[in-house]
Formats: C-alpha cells, sequence, structure tokens
C-alpha cells in the first residue's frame, strides 16, 4: 500500500514542543492539570508532553492511561482492537485540568466515549483535547484545544502515527488503500 | 479500514501492521468448555479481566459496555457464587440480568429445557449463563439457539468460567504457567471444576497432576504418567499419595469431598479421607515456599483442607471468588463483541 510521510520526526519533536507551551500558556496554574493519554499511542504522546512541561516550566505533571474500550459505541464491530487494557488515573480528577491526549483525530467517536470514561472517576473542572493530527471528517460536535498538525484526508485513507516507545521510529504517514 | 483478511494474506503488507503483537480478534459465541480453547484465547480472557479488574476497583463499579444486552442465567442446580458471580459481573458492565431458577419455572409444569430456552430467546435474551445436573445440556442448548450460550457447570463434565478464573489467580501470583507444577487434590471423577482445570492448565503448559483415593479418579487412571490418548483428557500425572504429590507444587488445588460418595461406597469413612487426602499445614511444608493453595468453594473445613490453610497466608481462596466477577465479566464483553 502506499503511504507517503505527512510528519517527520523531527516535525513530531516540534509538534509537541509548541503543544506543551500552549498547555502551559492556557493553565496558569499547572499543579492542577493531569495529562490522560488514551491507549495506545496517546499514552507515550502525553508522557512526552509531560517530560517538556517539565523542562521548561519545572513542574511535574502527573499522566494516566485511558482505555476506552468498555465505553465505545461500536463495540459489536469484530474489525476492532479487541484487547483491553488497563486505565490507569494516577490522581483525583475531581476539579482538576484534565488533557486527553490522542494521536490522530478522526470521527471524533473515540472522544465521546474517553469523555464518558473519564466523567465515571470524577468531575474534572474541564477537559481539554490534544491531538498530534486532525485529520478531519468529524461525525460529532467536537473539537481539539491544541492541534500538532490539520492534515486534510480523504476518507478512506489511513492516517497511521509511528512512535518510538511503540513501534521503534517516530513519523506520521498517510496510507492510501489499494 | 483496511480490509485485514487480504493483509495477512500479503506478507509485505504484513510488515505494516502497526497494532503491536498480533491478537487474533475473539470470535468465539459460546464458552461450554475449555478442551478447544487455544493459549491465546486464554491469555486474552485474563488480560481483558486485567482491565475489568480495575472497573472493579473504582469507586462506582459499572460502565455502560453492554447496555441494552440481557443475560439470562438459568440454574437447574443449587449455585451462591457462580451465580452471583455472574450476574453481578452482567450489571457491571451495564447490562440487563434476569435469573430464572429452576423452582418457579415452567421447569415444573413439565416444559422441556429447549422449549425453556427457546422461550427466553423469544422473550429477548441475548446471552444464556446456564447450569444443569446433566453433563452436555449446554451444548445441546447452543444447537437450538441463537444467543450466546456460556456453561456456568454441567454434570461432571464442565466448568470452564471456574477454570479460567483459576488460571487468572495463578496468572495473578506465578506469572508464566509454563513448567508448573499444580495439584489437584480429591474427588476428581465427580468434578467438573477439575476437568476444566486440566484442559487449560495443560494448555497453559502447567504439568497437572492428580491425587485422590483410587475409588474417586476417572476410570482408567492408574498412578504415573497419563497420555492423552488413554483416558481422552490432556496427558496428567497421577499420584494417589498426597505427600508425594505435593512435593514442590507450586500450587495446591483442593476440590470438594461430596459428603455423599461414603454413603456410594467409594469411601471407607470421612475421617480416613481426611487423615490420607486433607490439605494441612504439615503436608504443605513439602511444596515450594510460594506455592498457592486454590478451592473452588463451597469449603468443608477440616475434611479436604484444615482451617488453618483455608485462611492462612498462602490462601487464596477469597481472592478466587473475587476474581470470579472480573473473569466472567472478562467472558460476556468477549462474546458480546462477536455476536
Amino acid at each position: 500500500m502506499p503511504e507517503h510521510v505527512i510528519l517527520s520526526a523531527d516535525e513530531i519533536r516540534r509538534a509537541l514542543s509548541r503543544i506543551a507551551h500552549e498547555i502551559a500558556e492556557h493553565n496558569p496554574s499547572l499543579a492542577d492539570v493531569v495529562l490522560v493519554g488514551m491507549r495506545t499511542r496517546g499514552v507515550p504522546l502525553a508522557t512526552r508532553l509531560a517530560q517538556r512541561i517539565a523542562e521548561f516550566e519545572g513542574q511535574q505533571v502527573p499522566v494516566g492511561a485511558l482505555d476506552i474500550g468498555l465505553y465505545r459505541d461500536d463495540i459489536s464491530y469484530l474489525d476492532l482492537k479487541p484487547q483491553l487494557k488497563p486505565t490507569e488515573i494516577p490522581t483525583d480528577i475531581a476539579g482538576k485540568v484534565v488533557v486527553l491526549v490522542d494521536d490522530v483525530l478522526f470521527t471524533g467517536r473515540s472522544i465521546r466515549a474517553a469523555l464518558d470514561a473519564l466523567i465515571d472517576f470524577g468531575r474534572p473542572r474541564h477537559i481539554q483535547l490534544a491531538v498530534l493530527v486532525d485529520r478531519g471528517h468529524r461525525e460529532l460536535p467536537i473539537r481539539a484545544d491544541y492541534v500538532g498538525k490539520n492534515i486534510p484526508t480523504a476518507r478512506h485513507q489511513e492516517v497511521q502515527i509511528r512512535l518510538e516507545e511503540t513501534d521503534g521510529r517516530d513519523e506520521a504517514v498517510v496510507i492510501e488503500p489499494e | 479500514m483496511a480490509d485485514r483478511s487480504v493483509r495477512t494474506e500479503n506478507p509485505e503488507a504484513r510488515t505494516q501492521e502497526i497494532e503491536g503483537p498480533a491478537v487474533p480478534a475473539w470470535s468465539r459465541k459460546h464458552v461450554l468448555d475449555l478442551d478447544d480453547f487455544s493459549r491465546q484465547e486464554i491469555e486474552q480472557v485474563i488480560e481483558t479481566a486485567g482491565a475489568m479488574k480495575e472497573v472493579l476497583s473504582r469507586e462506582i463499579r459499572r460502565v455502560p459496555t453492554l447496555r441494552g444486552t440481557t443475560v439470562v442465567t438459568l440454574f437447574y442446580e443449587a449455585s451462591t457464587r457462580t451465580r452471583s458471580s455472574f450476574e453481578l459481573a452482567g450489571r457491571s458492565l451495564g447490562a440487563d440480568v434476569i435469573s430464572i431458577a429452576a423452582s418457579g419455572s415452567s421447569t415444573e409444569k413439565g416444559e422441556s429445557l429447549v422449549d425453556t430456552v427457546r422461550t427466553l430467546q423469544a422473550v429477548g435474551a441475548d446471552m444464556l449463563v446456564m447450569r444443569h445436573r446433566r453433563s452436555g445440556a449446554p451444548y445441546l442448548v447452543a444447537r437450538h439457539v441463537n444467543m450466546s450460550v456460556v456453561n456456568a457447570g454441567d454434570g461432571w463434565h464442565a466448568h470452564p468460567s471456574q477454570a479460567l478464573l483459576d488460571a487468572y489467580t495463578i496468572y495473578r501470583h506465578l506469572g508464566d504457567l509454563r513448567g508448573r507444577k499444580v495439584v489437584i487434590v480429591g474427588d476428581i471423577t465427580h468434578s467438573r471444576v477439575a476437568r476444566s482445570n486440566i484442559w487449560g492448565l495443560t494448555t497453559m503448559g502447567a504439568r497437572v497432576v492428580l491425587c485422590g483415593p483410587p475409588t474417586l479418579l476417572p476410570w482408567g487412571l492408574r498412578p504415573g504418567q497419563q497420555r492423552n490418548e488413554e483416558w481422552g483428557l490432556p496427558s496428567v500425572e497421577v499420584e494417589p499419595s498426597l505427600d508425594r504429590a505435593i512435593e514442590d507444587a507450586d500450587v495446591v488445588m483442593c476440590l470438594r469431598l461430596q459428603l455423599e460418595r461414603q454413603q456410594a461406597g467409594l469411601l471407607p469413612s470421612i475421617r480416613e479421607y481426611a487423615r490420607l487426602y486433607q490439605v494441612n499445614e504439615e503436608r504443605l511444608t513439602r511444596a515450594r515456599p510460594e506455592a498457592l493453595v486454590m478451592h473452588p468453594g463451597p469449603i468443608n473445613e477440616g475434611i479436604e483442607i484444615s482451617p488453618a490453610v483455608a485462611h492462612g497466608a498462602r490462601s487464596v481462596i477469597e481472592e478466587q471468588v473475587n476474581n470470579g466477577v472480573a473473569v466472567r465479566m472478562a467472558l460476556l464483553y468477549l462474546l458480546a463483541r462477536a455476536r
């Protein structure tokens, strides 16, 4: 399947640095911020954002991991990744600012599920959304607060983010199915 | 989304699969026994149960996953833990749960099993969890309905959810089961728990040793190594002396002794049974220091297990009950995906 690179390793690094600065800028009381990565690739992204924030703000922001498998509205579709992993929220999120982190924003259905899941853990003061790539084609009224890159795509294309931690290298590609 | 079936046939395209280790999609519609479960399927249940355990640790132990799904429990035999465990599992996943006891149902008016389950399906049940005194009853039911059928115990034959929660409990303490020595002690002949565990544990690579009085070992089993073709179940070892069987064991699994067995002439006396086959502190010193003691319940304390061991530091009996809910949630979740 032909694919072309839309973000190189360098571009991913710069995008994450910018998002980290934006998160710090929008949330002056960083002590209230919790980063929650959506499994699978949102988790390493959230961890990297926390590292950047620690580097330039000197503030350690807690990082959690969210599995939305139990909150999907399309459970009976067999082609979905079947494996559930535990959700790990390291701190009480009631009254906090939660920044959800995901790799690709597409239909918005995963984010809808993630919002339901988060709210089961408490009532955050704010929930914000950070994504590395926004590829459009929303099916729900959902938008991201922090976007690494907007990439117009056709619906039938596939966008994949590869990360050092999960895939051995950093890049974002668009795949054209044959 | 790309067609995965095409991808797996094309070795070049396969390198682009980046979803981590390939987990085959769950396609099983019924859970009747573990005899046809693959290692990957059991691992998938164990891993999914881990996620369910997290849900059960929350303040609000409920997720909306099976909203709109109706689970019916139909028990023709008494049960406390299995039934309540399945019902709690269904409710924790947001399903509607209806429980039907054989007494009080149309069975008392002479309705046949197949008619009863067809009626439940017509009423709108999506999954049926059933227990029946006849071995094979859930297989008959599965042939006549479109619902998913989960065997919660059939006669002497199988109790797969118990064996899966046992495998999960062992896994949580000891990790990989490969090469672990698991001794199953007691009335093997009449135990569906033992049979399903023999399938599940051997599939996971454990070394299974059966121990009990010869009158309570399945017909044809002799001391020593039994191969699959000799008795129709996976290869196991048989050791009638508990003192020898327990030597270096990683897990000691006690079975409930049904007291009627004495009336049936299979045991000289309950006291003699306890003297020879009770798992007690003195015998446990022969097992490995970190060995686990398990029991599917309900326990006859002072017969198959001494009170000190049942409530001792190595006992994971209460944890088994607790893990049962998570494992049954995992089963209902995986079955719902395959419907």
